[in-house]
């Protein structure tokens, strides 16, 4: 019955895209004119025409985001434990398949539709009704949809380190098609669909925000309404497999220069500042990770190098477009020792987030977003802002302000989603099938047969 | 006929097979298995967060062998894996009542 349940909330979700798309087929065919903050760097063109070198490069940084989820997979497979590596893996790849669907049916016009009151978008683009391959700013507006499909599906994934080798797959698939929509969406609209953080000036360059302090936060509410895994912490639950996760961090870390170079929306100077900054941030961060934990515990841990360049992938994601090389260093450093200390701090704290989408997404998150506010400077990009270091408090307080909408809307609505969740198919799998593990439980696999 | 099951560090499996090859057992069973005895676990670190590891990988060795070569086997095993240390493992010698080889159902010494 609860199988039968769960398939058909997820239809319904499907039939009010369905719906809405049939009331808008008639719309105008009005290209969305949601363009981040920082692609007004491109000249102003007088008549909107598609460039080809600008195309090509939204094309590469497409799929490099793409690989990212897949990346995510790994990254994570290989930190849980072996019978439930599958689970695992499937928990983000399935987010591909999932919410591209969502994305095109509703997803894409919530965020990206013209704006209803500054909080959303509306249906009139619900079924990419009129998101053709005219222009939006300087790529087809499709391509400019593929593009931001791609941040909307690796978002819910990255929540999935928080409840890993304990939710019920069925209840997984509803709750991130319903947290897209109800919290993905609007605060993509909010940052970058010409919602109100955008139209008060916060800046988020790719995603610090809208990416990754809503993830980050939705994985603390997570880990808080499921509960800790059974064993947890006495019985000790090692990583099975670190090379898995090393190499899902070299493939995060490479699709990130879609992310945050794609962010320009343009393949010119911009999109240089924001790869350079990108890497030079996590090399930072790997170092201060490693550094921080050799010092507290004596070892240099090849996990602490991995988590310490995803750590200032998260942090410099805001500010890439934003920022110097020398103030890319610091961001990264500190985000690496920033979210080293706060995942020594969980296991004091006791809360059971399996896999620091907290520690590393809402903390490094958090201190991209108000690093941002710190350090960032219009001789970098004139469409941005000057930061507190450089004289402009304004900025600053912007930045803050919308850290908090953030932190509070994601933590007020993924509480909610997750109790209805609870109260009407169960979150968390039974306890003999957690102990079985979730490969043989949820989907019938093994994933080794050694 | 005297089963010896000795349990060694993992890394010595090869020079304790050569000895007692070298000494005339021809057959033999390995086993990679957990445990712990005065050696104790040790720790492991992931993300700042300590694990103690109780159990370590050790090789259980299994053979059967008659009567004089017990003592034999039992020099060639702790020559090969002793170094003087706690974890250096251990062997232990029981009796076996018959042996019986199944392609020929010869039993006893000559099944060995």
């Amino acid at each position: 019955m609860k199988k039968i349940a769960s398939i058909l909330i997820l239809v319904g979700m499907f039939m009010m895209a369905g719906v809405a798309f049939a009331e808008d087929t008639a719309a105008p065919a009005a290209a969305p004119m949601a363009v981040a903050p920082a692609a007004t760097e491109a000249a102003p063109a007088p008549v909107p025409h598609i460039d080809s070198g600008d195309t090509a490069w939204m094309l590469m940084s497409t799929a490099l985001v793409m690989l990212m989820t897949p990346g995510l997979a790994l990254f994570y497979g290989g930190l849980v434990r072996r019978k439930n590596v599958l689970s695992t893996i499937m928990q983000s790849f399935i987010a591909l398949g999932v919410i591209s669907i969502q994305w095109v049916l509703i997803g894409y016009s919530l965020a990206f539709g013209p704006d209803v009151g500054g909080v959303i978008g509306d249906f009139s683009l619900a079924g990419l009704s009129g998101v053709g391959l005219a222009p939006n700013g300087t790529i087809p507006a499709q391509l400019f949809m593929m593009f931001q499909m791609m941040f909307a599906v690796i978002t819910p994934a990255l929540i999935s380190g928080a409840f890993a080798e304990r939710m019920k797959f069925s209840a997984y698939l509803i709750f991130i098609v319903l947290w897209s929509t109800i919290v993905y969406d609007p605060l993509a609209h909010w940052v970058w669909g010409g919602g109100w953080m955008m139209k008060m000036g916060a800046l988020d360059f790719a995603g610090g925000l809208v990416v990754h302090i809503s993830s980050g936060v939705a994985a603390l509410v997570c880990a808080l309404v499921l509960g800790k895994r059974k064993g947890y912490p006495a019985e000790p639950m090692i990583p099975h497999n670190l090379t898995m996760t090393v190499i899902g961090a070299a493939l995060l870390w490479f699709g990130w220069f879609g992310f945050n170079a794609g962010s320009a929306l343009t393949s010119g100077a911009l999109a240089v500042t924001a790869f350079v900054a990108t890497h030079i941030a996590t090399a930072a961060a790997s170092l201060g990770w490693v550094l921080a934990e050799w010092k507290h515990h004596g070892k240099p841990t090849v996990l602490g190098a991995a988590s310490g360049a995803v750590a200032g992938l998260v942090a410099i994601t805001p500010a890439a477009g934003f920022v110097t090389p020398m103030a890319s260093i610091i961001i990264g450093f500190a985000a690496g020792v920033i979210c080293y200390l706060a995942i020594v701090a969980k296991s004091k704290l006791g809360y059971d987030d399996a896999l620091d989408a907290f520690g590393v997404h809402g903390i490094g998150g958090t201190w991209g977003a108000i690093a941002t506010g710190l350090f960032a400077t219009v001789a970098v990009n004139g469409a941005g802002a000057d930061g507190l270091l450089y004289g402009g408090s304004g900025l600053l307080v912007k930045q803050l302000v919308s850290v908090a909408a953030s932190w509070g809307y994601s933590f007020i609505l993924t509480f909610i989603i997750l109790k209805v969740l609870d109260a009407t198919i169960g979150l968390r799998v039974t306890e003999e099938d957690e102990v079985m593990g979730l490969d043989l439980t949820q989907h019938g696999e093994n994933g080794y047969l050694m | 006929m005297k089963k010896i099951e000795t349990i060694i560090k993992p890394h010595k499996l090869d020079e304790v097979k050569a000895k007692l090859i070298d000494i005339g057992i021809h057959g033999m069973t390995v086993t990679e298995v957990k445990g712990f005895g005065r050696q104790k676990g040790h720790t492991e670190l992931y993300r700042g967060t300590e694990y103690k590891i109780d159990f370590l990988p050790k090789v259980k060795l299994e053979t059967v062998v008659p009567e004089e070569l017990v003592e034999k086997a039992i020099e060639a095993i702790i020559g090969a894996a002793y170094a003087g240390q706690i974890g250096d493992g251990k062997i232990f010698v029981s009796p076996i009542e018959e042996t019986i080889r199944i392609r020929t159902k010869e039993r006893g010494k000559e099944a060995v």
